[in-house]
């Protein structure tokens, strides 16, 4: 059997990856250990949420299915920090975790090219440091011409639940054994790291009288840029609200040996950012209580989510933790928390395009590559995707720069700084996220698309329009006056709003504080989608921070134009600290501006590395 | 490899020790050719060795040699350093000898330049240091190796801190918007954190206006009409306090006729063309002349005679006091009151007797309560040095009062944060922190690089 593209795994990177590559013509095969699992989500009900809910966003604008198969599939969606600027907005709905998965499955199987294939891949196929295939459990080969990987979770995998520690996947599945051996005996360094789930409780067990309703928003959303809404706004189901109790604290503190992490049971790094409730007693000890979220998992079976609740306590104490909440005295948990460890790769040896540094055609995204969350690794796994079919194609790779993209800022960071945690995305670490926004992804990113050929021409016909549109409304703000005269000063009077003493156009006018988009159409209608509004009135109201984020990117990119060449010898370099060396050696930066993000390379060598670079390539 | 360097690395004529300073992977070789005493190529680092420096077996002088080896030296490269006793002419025989063995003459600076290079001091280090080959007086002394020593560092370090800490919190409220682990950045908090840190960055700069005092010293102008005793005036200040008196140009254009130290302050007298002159040339002089030394001085001293009454060449000169920081002394108070004091402006009236040797310590007073020496007089606190780094923090307060403006706004908080992330920034820039281009581009220009 031989396949242009393989791709190894069917989690969330994995789907995306073969989806593109299909997209993109290739005869590709999706190997997976099992059909049911395509798209499932072992974890939160939800898909989006801060940072994520933008990078969910950018696959759609690049041709990726996270955002049109999660449109499709939740019950509830909200637009996380509406109360702040636009830079921070980003959706996050609860997804259905029957209906996403098969939603998935659809479109894949929709697709001409691709196959389907189950199967355990133990070992991988190299001729002269290129892949050339990979060999299943059963020793079947199956050949081609790239590779990409995305292992999850199932890298020698094992679930920790107190002192008790078993190997496999998530819900019970075999892991692979001897993969990540494999790529260890071929230049892969593998690092261990560590994730975890809280419980699922049953509902008929719960008390909602006790909880306080999360619900969804009054105004509709959605993730893809093409289709409409697909749901209806007071069809969608409430979250839940609640509280620790000094009682939970008690209990951890009491108990705090027996964890599998505090007990020392464990070997991989977990993240900072999603401490086990354990943790978050220790660390916050003065802190009296701690915010939990129930969410439904799926209209089709029982089970709820309990958000920020997660643990690696035996199964006897989770049982007391949980019944100390309110609403929970009585609870059925379903599924108990539970702590998985497995193998990932080193990233600082992947390239910016995910291609390795140490065999050639190996791609790699998500888990393996040290990230965490479903939206991370569809990211990547549409990255993934691209790159292996461009590569085919003969073309230069993809790569997102830090000002085009969250997925960017990802990849970046992980083949820049390396990761000793499960890596996941933040709006505080995109620098210039007032750039890289929820609502402009399509305009940052379409015109890569349509050039690497990820997107349809009718979505390039409409981004064209859509472009156009934005600029027409922004000269008829620009050329026409506002009339001050007894109509308009009553309504502004009528929305509480100061009448301006003197005529000024309407764009002056959007650029005040309190004066929405909104509330120019009572003055003059305009007959713009509201997504284009929406594009005008935030390019015109924060004019000044766009342009102060705009200077910021032009000195990073004239520091991105700094090229360092490929065949530079940091030994050659006398002075630069031994730490510097070490790094610079290892992580080969391409240009100035990425050595400079590197952690443990100070401003001194880079001045250093800078001297070196002009003395030795003048003309570069 | 960079070649190894030579200078005298200490003033010429002015104490006994001279030292004659090598850097370079050369420095031991060439300094053992010319050694007798122990093989300096077998001893540990940071030791000090006896012996002579020979010319062809014959005595140059009788030396201390201390080797440094790298890479813990102030270049982190090899240093040799070669204390001489015997005056000039054998320092720079001993400095002829190295060079003919291979080293070559330092530019200014070099040493501090390669140090800098080498990753050994960050810039503000590099920048105090080239200020501290041109100290002046023992207080600009102390100014620079405070810098030197790090305490700028210090403060800027711990103010971006707060900012971080800051900058930090409101990340959290982005991110985690539903959780309320972290303190809720509110406008109205923001306004409250930022305020203090404007407040300290708003001292510095004040306290560094007095940096230039320490650095440069008071230039002062002594005006009068011709023979009113200036000269003598001159000469008991100068006098009575040992001064340097001197003709070096200083650091304006202007001549300085004398300098004293008070208080630990420089005060430079500028030439107001005639104060050291005889009767002879005295037509030369002339308010036109005066007008100019006015304009250049700190501090303008008038001077006029209890005894006489004010001429209307006098009252030009007065007229010149308008919008200076000025004195006017009133001298030969021995002598019977002729002088109509109303005349004059009120402030900073000063009586006293050049006659007297203490006569003018009414003056001094004066001088030391205007520009509040005494307080300049404190040896531990921080100051920015040069025009670069006062440029730095202008733009970090000017950052912050864009963020309070933006607060005035109403604008969301995660947007006012772009500027307080520049202010960071901005800060780092100060201590080398921040990497930025263009400071390598002035490194360029100012110690001469490349091929």
């Amino acid at each position: 059997m031989k396949y242009e593209i393989i791709v190894v795994g069917g989690g969330h990177a994995g789907c995306e990856a073969a989806h593109i590559a299909a997209y993109k013509n290739h005869k590709t095969a999706l190997i997976t250990m099992n059909k049911k699992n395509i798209a499932d989500m072992p974890c939160n009900p939800s898909i989006g949420g801060t940072a994520k809910g933008v990078i969910v966003r950018e696959i759609d604008a690049l041709g990726g299915l996270m955002g049109r198969v999660a449109d499709r599939s939740h019950f509830q969606i909200k637009m996380l920090n509406s109360g702040k600027g636009p830079a921070v907005r980003s959706l996050r709905a609860q997804a259905d975790k029957i209906t996403y998965p098969k939603e998935m499955l659809k479109e894949l199987k929709s697709l001409p090219n691709l196959d389907i294939i189950e199967g355990m891949v133990e070992n991988i196929i190299i001729e002269d440091n290129i892949i050339k295939g990979i060999i299943l459990e059963d020793n079947t080969k199956i050949y081609c011409d790239a590779l990409i990987l995305t292992t999850g979770t199932y890298l020698k995998g094992s679930i920790l639940c107190g002192s008790e520690k078993h190997p496999g996947g998530p819900h019970g599945e075999r892991r692979s054994n001897y993969l990540s051996d494999n790529l260890k005996a071929n230049g892969f360094e593998i690092l261990r790291l560590k994730t975890g789930t809280p419980q699922r409780i049953a509902a008929s067990s719960i008390d909602f009288t006790k909880m306080q309703p999360e619900t969804g928003d009054n105004e509709y959303w959605t993730f893809s840029h093409d289709f409409p809404p697909q749901y209806e706004i007071n069809k969608q189901q409430k979250c839940y609200l609640i509280y620790t109790t000094p009682e939970t604290k008690k209990i951890i503190e009491n108990n705090l040996n027996k964890s599998s992490m505090y007990g020392g049971y464990v070997e991989g790094v977990g993240p900072r950012y999603c401490p086990s409730i354990e943790d978050k007693v220790v660390r916050f000890h003065d802190k009296e209580r701690h915010q939990l979220f129930l969410e439904p998992e799926s209209l089709y079976y029982d089970d709820w989510y309990l958000q920020g609740f997660s643990t690696s306590m035996p199964h006897d104490i989770q049982d007391l933790m949980v019944h100390s909440l309110p609403g929970l005295e009585h609870a059925i948990i379903n599924k108990y928390a539970y702590a998985i460890e497995y193998d990932a790769i080193n990233p600082l040896q992947i390239k910016p395009s995910l291609e390795s540094k140490v065999i050639s055609n190996i791609f790699t995204a998500g888990q393996i590559n040290g990230t965490s969350g479903y939206e991370e690794a569809a990211g990547q796994g549409i990255i993934a995707g691209i790159n292996a079919a461009l590569k085919l194609e003969h073309q230069e790779p993809l790569i997102l720069k830090r000002n085009e993209a969250y997925i960017g800022v990802l990849i970046d960071d992980l083949v820049t700084k390396g990761t000793k945690e499960p890596y996941r995305m933040l709006t505080s670490r995109a620098e210039y996220r007032l750039i890289l926004r929820h609502d402009n992804a399509d305009l940052r990113l379409r015109h890569l698309a349509h050039q690497v050929g990820t997107i349809t021409e009718e979505q390039y016909i409409r981004l064209l329009k859509k472009e156009q549109d934005i600029k027409d409304l922004t000269n008829l703000l620009q050329e026409n006056k506002l009339k001050i005269n007894p109509m308009t000063k009553t309504i502004f009077i009528e929305n509480n709003l100061e009448v301006p003493s003197y005529s000024i156009s309407f764009y002056q006018l959007l650029k005040r504080p309190l004066i929405t988009i909104t509330f120019i159409n009572k003055l003059l209608p305009l007959s713009f989608s509201k997504e284009v509004q929406e594009q005008v009135e935030i390019s015109t109201k924060y004019e000044g921070y766009i342009e102060k984020t705009n200077n910021e990117i032009a000195k990073m990119l004239k520091l991105e134009s700094k090229q360092i060449p490929e065949n530079i010898d940091y030994d050659k370099i006398i002075n630069l600290a031994s730490e510097a060396r070490q790094k610079l050696k290892l992580i080969r930066p391409r240009t100035i501006a990425q050595a400079i993000r590197i952690s443990g390379v100070n401003p001194a060598d880079i001045s250093i590395l800078s001297v070196y670079l002009r003395k030795e390539y003048p003309n570069e | 490899m960079e070649d190894t360097i030579v200078a005298i690395s200490t003033s010429l004529g002015l104490g006994a020790i001279s030292i004659v300073r090598l850097s370079g992977s050369e420095s031991l070789n060439i300094v053992n050719k010319i050694f007798n005493g122990k093989d300096l190529t077998k001893v540990p680092s940071h030791t000090i060795h006896y012996g002579y420096i020979i010319d062809n077996d014959k005595k140059i002088d009788e030396v201390l040699v201390s080797v440094m080896k790298s890479p813990k030296t102030y270049t982190t490269e090899d240093i040799v350093e070669i204390n001489t006793h015997g005056g000039i002419i054998s320092t720079n025989k001993v400095l002829e000898l190295c060079l003919k063995n291979g080293a070559r003459l330092a530019e200014p600076g070099e040493f501090t330049k390669r140090a800098f290079l080498n990753g050994r001091l960050d810039l503000t280090e590099a920048e105090a240091v080239q200020e501290l080959i041109s100290a002046q007086s023992e207080q600009s002394l102390n100014l620079f190796m405070n810098q030197l020593t790090g305490s700028l560092k210090e403060l800027i370090t711990s103010i971006r801190h707060t900012i971080m800490t800051l900058i930090a919190n409101i990340e959290v409220n982005i991110d985690f918007p539903e959780y309320e682990d972290a303190e809720n950045i509110t406008i109205p908090l923001l306004k409250e954190k930022i305020t203090p840190i404007k407040t300290q960055l708003l001292k510095l700069l004040a306290e560094s206006k007095n940096a230039k005092i320490i650095k440069d010293g008071i230039n002062i102008a002594l005006i009068g009409r011709p023979n009113v005793g200036k000269s003598s005036l001159l000469n008991l200040l100068i006098e009575e306090n040992k001064a340097i008196v001197t003709d070096i140009a200083g650091t304006t254009r202007d001549i300085v006729e004398g300098s004293i130290i008070l208080s630990g302050i420089k005060l430079n007298f500028i030439d107001t063309a005639g104060i050291r002159q005889t009767n002879d040339i005295v037509e030369q002089l002339g308010v036109k002349k005066s007008k100019e030394t006015v304009a250049a001085a700190d501090l303008v001293i008038l001077l006029l005679n209890n005894n006489e009454d004010i001429t209307p060449e006098d009252q030009e000169l007065i007229n010149l006091l308008h919008n200076k920081k000025h004195l006017i002394f009133i001298n030969k108070t021995d002598l019977p009151t002729k002088i109509d004091i109303s005349q004059l402006p009120q402030d900073h009236l000063v009586y006293g007797n050049t006659l007297n040797p203490s006569g003018c310590a009414n003056l001094k007073k004066e001088i030391i309560k205007l520009f509040n020496l005494e307080q300049i007089n404190t040896p531990n606190a921080t100051y920015l040095t040069n025009a670069r780094q006062n440029a730095l923090i202008s733009q970090s307060i000017n950052l912050l009062d864009n963020t309070l403006q933006e607060i005035n706004n109403g604008d969301p908080v995660d947007l006012i944060e772009i500027d307080l992330r520049s202010c960071w920034d901005t800060l780092g820039e100060i201590i080398g922190a921040t990497y930025k281009d263009e400071l390598l581009d002035e490194l360029f220009s100012n110690f001469c690089l490349g091929k």
